[in-house]
């Protein structure tokens, strides 16, 4: 079965002056979040397995809309990141199942590569509570000027008997990054993390 | 007049299927187009102020475009619009009031001559501040289906010396509206308002 979605929001952020200096090329960073029905709401269910097809069909829709707000080639995106919340009648769990079996696979099939870990995280809430969507470089998670995360939220979502799913894909890293580290001209991208 | 700075911009989309009635055969969009400026006037009482108004207008239209193109590049579809500022806590709610002309004027050029007034808000406030933009249709203000608001905001804007400037275009009634009124159908168009 596929998901039951209510309402699809992109966002599209670009930051071109940071601490009054410009930030050129501007750092961009794109969003697509879809308002799904819980179909386990309000009920204990074993078998969360309809959530994890779910999660497989949203990786790769929200995958799409991202990487078009970004407009730029899939194999560009240099950080990624999805999150997910669910409404006050369902479980952390089935947040879990929509994100972490069957999700991340169309995410990297779009962007050509992404060798490291998507990270990610989850709560439950009421609507408009605000997603914290960890970022980190996609192809090694030890580049340290990728480490970033955005946040999102829709005012009316989710609902009690909904979940929120979020992708986000960036073409770059923190608008002025100077804290050291592995930069991405040193990525090996053997191993997701150097 | 001073230049005008932008720190940061951002355009999010909603695509609206359904609030728990019949699924529309074609969704409702809403758009948004933000930016994040620097407020010249932050800190100190300025009389005279008016000039940076026409500074502002190349950015209003250039957000309309955006808005524009976020809904797919038509300008046919645009049925409503609203406007809306956000002033740091340096500023003063007059300088809100600056973007009236810039955003209105420019989104009724960019409409090819909207006839309607554009709804608008304002308040001062701290980064992470929301604002609930009111939206009517681009011809008739009385048109109760189009009646709406898209709430918008950005983490981390305005700061204290800077402006957040936003424009809203939609695509069409409510979801699912169905509390009469003038219909979009039976505007006249001649003044605005019906």
């Amino acid at each position: 079965m596929s998901a039951k979605i209510r309402k699809i929001a992109t966002f599209l952020e670009e930051t071109r002056i940071e601490m009054g200096r410009t930030v050129d090329p501007p750092v961009r960073r794109a969003v697509a979040v879809a308002v799904i029905e819980n179909p386990f709401a309000g009920k204990y269910v074993e078998d969360l397995s309809e959530l994890m097809a779910i999660g497989e069909e949203l990786g790769e829709l929200l995958t799409r809309r991202a990487v078009n707000a970004l407009a730029v080639d899939p194999t560009t995106v240099e950080s990624y990141g999805k999150a997910a919340a669910v409404g006050e009648n369902g479980e952390l769990e089935h947040a879990a199942a929509v994100l972490h079996p069957k999700l991340g696979a169309p995410v990297r099939k779009l962007l050509g590569k992404g060798a490291a870990l998507i990270p990610s995280s989850k709560k439950r809430g009421g609507m408009g509570v605000a997603l914290d969507i960890p970022l980190g470089h996609k192809d090694a998670a030890f580049v340290r000027s990728h480490f970033d995360g955005m946040e999102v939220r829709i005012n009316d979502a989710p609902r009690a008997n909904e979940i929120m799913v979020a992708i986000a894909v960036t073409d770059s890293g923190r608008p002025l990054p100077r804290v050291g580290g592995l930069t991405k001209e040193q990525i090996k991208g053997e191993d997701g993390l150097r | 007049m001073p230049e005008v700075q932008i720190r940061k911009r951002l355009i999010s989309i909603e695509e609206i299927f359904h609030e728990g009635g019949p699924v529309a055969h074609m969704p409702l969009r809403r758009a948004a187009a933000l930016a994040v400026i620097h407020n010249p006037f932050a800190g100190k009482y300025v009389e005279n102020i008016s000039g940076f108004m026409d500074d502002l207008k190349p950015l209003g239209v250039e957000m309309a475009n955006a808005l524009v193109a976020a809904l797919g590049g038509d300008v046919k579809t645009v049925e409503g619009y609203g406007k809306g500022a956000i002033v740091g806590s340096a500023g003063e709610l007059e300088h809100g009031a600056l973007w009236h002309v810039p955003g209105g004027y420019a989104m009724r050029e960019v409409l090819g001559g909207a006839k309607a007034i554009v709804a608008s808000t304002k308040k001062v406030g701290g980064p992470g501040t929301r604002l609930d933009v009111p939206v009517t249709h681009i011809n008739a203000s009385y048109v109760r289906s189009h009646f709406d608001a898209m709430e918008i905001g950005i983490s981390d804007a305005p700061r204290a010396d800077e402006l957040l400037l936003a424009l809203v275009m939609t695509t069409g009634a409510r979801v699912h509206a169905r509390v009469g009124g003038l219909k979009a159908s039976d505007i006249k168009g001649e003044d605005g308002l019906r």
